[in-house]
């Protein structure tokens, strides 16, 4: 079973993506700030990240550029989920290699059909 | 050993250093590296002012008078203190006229008048002679107390043939001297820079040469001040010279003796000479007008001292004005007086030198040159090299004149003190006075006023000063003296018009003065100017006027050959070819003609060397046509003041437009930034919105998808979504709030409340979410009531976010807020405390920006307490401030973490309220 880290400051937020994830069949795996979610992939890395921007502490731009910068997550499947809508910031992260960037809020059926066509591709 | 070989050896010595030194000088001036280009060498030239009669007259003067002598002194540091008003505008006048002396000066400012400059010359030849005199006294006096001492060193002139009397002999020995010294150019200009340099060092060997008699008085004679002061103590007769009333004239002597001194300072010939015409910078004065009062404060610091000894010692010094040299004569020292004769022969040179040479520049420029110019016989005009011819001039002149002083010397004779004398003099020279600085500030003053002006001041002055010189000799009936002319008592030349009991000095220069100065001015404004002559006169009274071409513009024509052919014959060639390198023009032969400028430059070179009047004879007679006139130069001037007054008036707007550009581009720059801040805030806003808004739709669509979900979940979902709903409104309402506050329309309903009360209110509002929470309110409340005046909902609003807040930071463990409220001199303080972390100094002003969110180490909403907007605080400090209060942040003094502090002015009494 595929496993899917959020990581999300809100808690409603994380709550929901928790739901849905769970109910399209992932295993799901949370953490609150950058930091945490670095050590998280490190313990155990999931098949997929769902990551915010604003969080305390690093960034999600940080986290992306660190676990691109690793050739051990090179490949790691990110999607930045995030409230920042502007066009540099879409820019911005899919440069620094996010897969995918998907403003909030968002649609909830295309965000699970996104998640399950990027696993699809890796595997 | 005092020979009078040793001492004759000595002093040509002397002289023939003085000559090398001056040798030198002319050197390095003509190879461009000058020695005189110097404020100090300037300052101590000025102190040719220093003659003989310094050197030994104010130690006479001092033994007979007091400190009086140092009025002579003042007079010039009076002067000197004024040099940026006055000196400095004679200077800038002189260089672009070319100026010779203070004769060609008067002459030029009006009209460059021959008369007028002729007159100068004579008063100054006449007046200045009696100086010249006592010059030359004083060497032959100290020469003779120097070979005979201890015999008294009797002088008995007039009996004696004039080859037995060593002044002629000095006389003559110093005209050569100073024809050697002072007309070695074959270019006669104006200037003599070698002559300076030698000048400057006479004024350091006469300084060195007294300062050694003095400390030779003071510390060996008497064993420094204290005791020759206490020996003058135990001599009563002479206790009063050491008061301020020996001075003869009493308060009015002292006047006269002031204004003398400063004016003699100006106009003397050699003083003119040194101050203005050898000038080369114009800056130099700065250092000269506190350097050489306080040379002149230095070379009389010993005189009352020396003074005092020479008459505590009673026979041994004889004649006071000879103390400098019987005091150390007395001690049987040798070479000490010899250096004393030295500095006084250096003393008297120096000021023979200055002044001869002056005085033989005004007489052959001012009397013989122009007299040559007009006479038909002569043929000038015809003949080829002139330049030497003036030099031969000038070389007679310095002959006569110093045999004039040998025969004033002589027939004179012991009649006066060396004092006295030099005070004659300066009474003459001050006649130039009204004429060169009336002139100088006044364009109305005229040649015929400042003509018959002078004239009739020095009239006076020859009446009250210099012809009872003549009787008290024995030359003429002393007995008009006390009687008066013909019996007629009004006359009596030292009660002039029954003006009795007033010092010869002060009553002679009270009445030449007054009659120089008002018929200069009296008939100035009844006589008219020439066109020449208000040419010039606004020139000079207009000197310092920035935009002023010192020169006079000549429309005639001439050709460039006529004017090489007239500079050939009276400057030489090498001047000449200096004049025309000036305008150099390749094309130009001997035919074309002479542009204007190149014609102004010539007559001032002609002026250099024969004074404006006689370059203006010379030059009027080659060019056909006019100098511009009067209108001419004013409009000229005027032309100027409107360019000036037009770029002042340009430069104000360009500095105008300058300052609004600037201003426009801060402005732009402001208005970028708000721009970028709008964007931002923007930015924000839409972020802090989507964040529930997210959740929100989740959970809607999440609801509306999945049709099994259990109860319980959908329950906590719908709730989730009620909340963010309402988080939504609360931020939606924030976010007026602040545009409100920001833009100032934020309405306020303020009235009289009790802060008390209210407090208490919003404790009541948020105590029990708190104690939900787990959260300790403690309340301490000092006053019994708290007015203010302010919005009661609106403040509210502020309390219960400080409450809310202070709860969210609390600490985890027995998280604890307190509200304290308290009286501050007429404020109140409501602060609400908490025992969390604190926020950091630097975080401290950061928590009023918008959007702001502290960040908690451990995430705050795990622990069920909500997440701020980050609106809050800034939307309380603006209601805070709106309200005439401040709200900040601080150390909680109580519970150790952050502190909100509000404070608000105490309301005015209700009964002001009530009255108004």
């Amino acid at each position: 079973m595929a496993k899917v880290l959020v990581v999300d400051d809100e808690a409603n937020i994380v709550l929901s993506l928790e739901f849905l994830m769970q109910q399209a069949g992932f295993q799901v795996d949370t953490a609150e700030d950058g930091e945490s979610a670095l050590s998280r992939i490190a313990e155990s890395p999931p098949d997929l990240v769902l990551l915010d921007i604003s969080l305390p502490g690093i960034s999600g731009f940080d986290v992306l550029e660190r676990l691109r910068g690793d050739p051990a997550h090179a490949r790691l499947p990110i999607i930045m989920l995030t409230a920042h809508g502007r066009e540099v910031e879409r820019e911005k992260g899919l440069a620094l290699g996010a897969d995918d960037y998907i403003t909030k809020p968002f649609s909830t059926q295309a965000l699970v059909e996104k998640v399950k066509t990027l696993l699809a591709e890796v595997s | 050993m005092r020979s009078s070989v040793v001492v004759l050896t000595v002093a040509f010595g002397y002289l023939a250093l003085l000559f090398v030194i001056a040798a030198w000088g002319d050197r390095r001036a003509e190879q461009g590296r000058s020695l005189i280009g110097s404020p100090t060498v300037y300052a101590l030239s000025i102190a040719v002012y220093c003659t003989a009669w310094t050197f030994y007259g104010s130690v006479g003067r001092a033994a007979q008078y007091g400190p009086s002598f140092l009025l002579i002194y003042l007079g010039p540091t009076l002067a000197m203190l004024m040099a940026p008003f006055v000196i400095r505008k004679m200077v800038r006048i002189a260089s672009a006229q070319r100026i010779t002396s203070i004769a060609d000066f008067i002459s030029a400012r009006y009209g460059k008048s021959s008369s007028l400059g002729a007159l100068v010359a004579l008063i100054a030849l006449i007046g200045i002679t009696p100086y010249i005199a006592l010059q030359l006294k004083a060497i032959t006096v100290s020469h003779a107390v120097l070979v005979n001492y201890p015999q008294a060193a009797e002088l008995r002139l007039a009996d004696e043939s004039f080859w037995a009397d060593k002044s002629f002999w000095v006389a003559l020995v110093l005209a050569v001297f100073i024809i050697l010294f002072g007309t070695r150019h074959l270019d006669a200009s104006e200037r003599h820079e070698g002559m300076v340099a030698a000048i400057a060092f006479e004024s350091l060997v006469k300084l060195v040469a007294f300062l050694s008699v003095g400390v030779f008085t003071v510390f060996v004679l008497f064993n420094g001040p204290a005791e020759l002061f206490a020996r003058v103590v135990a001599a009563p007769e002479l206790t009063r010279l050491m008061s301020l009333e020996a001075v003869p004239g009493g308060a009015l002597g002292w006047v006269g003796m002031l204004v003398l001194a400063f004016l003699a300072f100006l106009t003397l010939p050699r003083q003119f000479q040194v101050l203005v015409v050898e000038n080369v910078d114009e800056r130099h004065l700065k250092r000269a007008s506190w350097l050489f009062p306080l040379y002149l404060l230095v070379i009389n610091l010993f005189v009352i001292p020396i003074a005092l000894a020479g008459l505590l010692l009673g026979d041994v010094s004889g004649d006071p004005d000879s103390f400098v040299l019987t005091l150390p004569l007395s001690a049987g020292l040798e070479g000490l007086p010899l250096l004393v004769f030295i500095g006084g022969l250096s003393a008297a040179t120096g000021m023979m030198i200055v002044e001869t040479i002056a005085l033989s520049t005004m007489v052959s420029n001012q009397l013989v040159m122009p007299l040559l110019l007009r006479s038909r016989h002569l043929h000038l005009s015809t003949r080829g090299e002139l330049a030497g011819w003036l030099l031969r001039i000038r070389r007679v002149a310095i002959l006569l004149i110093l045999l004039l002083g040998y025969l004033y010397h002589a027939l004179i004779g012991d009649a006066y003190s060396l004092v006295t004398i030099g005070l004659v003099s300066f009474a003459a020279a001050c006649q130039f006075a009204p004429a060169l600085l009336v002139g100088m500030y006044w364009r109305g003053a005229n040649r015929l006023g400042a003509g018959v002006g002078m004239s009739a001041g020095f009239l006076i002055w020859a009446w009250t000063l210099l012809i009872p010189g003549f009787a008290q000799s024995g030359w003429l009936e002393a007995g008009f003296l006390d009687q008066g002319p013909w019996g007629l008592a009004w006359l009596r030349p030292y009660a002039l018009f029954g003006l009795e009991g007033w010092d010869i000095y002060t009553h002679s220069l009270l009445w030449s003065l007054t009659a120089n100065l008002g018929l200069l001015v009296g008939i100035s404004l009844f006589t008219r100017q020439s066109p020449l002559e208000q040419t010039q006169a606004a020139l000079f009274t207009e000197a310092m006027h920035p935009g002023l071409v010192q020169t006079t513009l000549w429309q005639g024509q001439t050709t460039r050959g006529e004017l090489r052919a007239l500079l050939d014959r009276y400057l030489g060639g090498a001047a000449t070819a200096r004049v025309f390198a000036t305008h150099p023009d390749e094309a130009a032969d001997d035919s074309q003609p002479a542009p204007p400028g190149l014609t102004a430059r010539a007559e001032q070179a002609l002026a250099g060397s024969l004074g404006s009047a006689s370059a203006r004879v010379l030059i009027d007679s080659v060019v056909r046509g006019e100098a511009l006139n009067l209108e001419s130069i004013l409009s000229i001037l005027d032309t100027t003041s409107e360019t000036l007054e037009v770029n002042r008036r340009l430069e104000q707007k360009s500095s105008e437009l300058a300052h609004a550009s600037e201003e426009l581009r801060a402005a732009n720059e402001r208005l970028r930034e708000l721009d970028r801040l709008k964007d931002e805030f923007v930015a924000m806003v839409s972020h802090e919105l989507r964040t529930p808004l997210t959740s929100i739709r989740a959970f809607a669509e999440i609801l509306r998808d999945s049709d099994d979900l259990p109860d319980e979940k959908r329950r906590h979902f719908l709730d989730v979504v009620v909340r963010e709903s309402q988080r939504l409104s609360r931020l939606i309402e924030e976010i007026l709030d602040l545009a409100r506050l920001e833009s100032g329309r934020l309405t306020l309903e303020p009235q009289r409340l009790d802060l008390v009360a209210l407090a208490r209110h919003s404790v009541d509002a948020v105590h029990r979410p708190q104690e939900n929470r787990g959260v300790t309110l403690e309340v301490e409340i000092t006053p019994e009531t708290a007015m203010v005046i302010g919005d009661p909902d609106r403040l509210e609003q502020v309390i219960i976010n400080l409450l809310d807040n202070a709860g969210k930071f609390a600490a985890d463990d027995d998280p604890r807020v307190l509200l304290r409220l308290e009286r501050y001199k007429d404020h109140y303080r409501l602060a609400v405390e908490d025992n969390g972390p604190g926020i950091a100094e630097d975080e401290r002003e950061r928590v009023f920006e918008k959007f702001h969110q502290i960040q908690r180490q451990e995430g705050g909403e795990a622990r069920g307490r909500p997440r701020g907007s980050g609106l809050g605080l800034p939307i309380s400090r603006g209601i805070v401030a709106h309200l005439g209060g401040r709200l900040w942040v601080e150390q909680a003094p109580r519970l150790g973490g952050a502190c909100l502090v509000m404070e608000l002015p105490e309301a005015p009494a209700e009964k002001l309220k009530a009255e108004s």
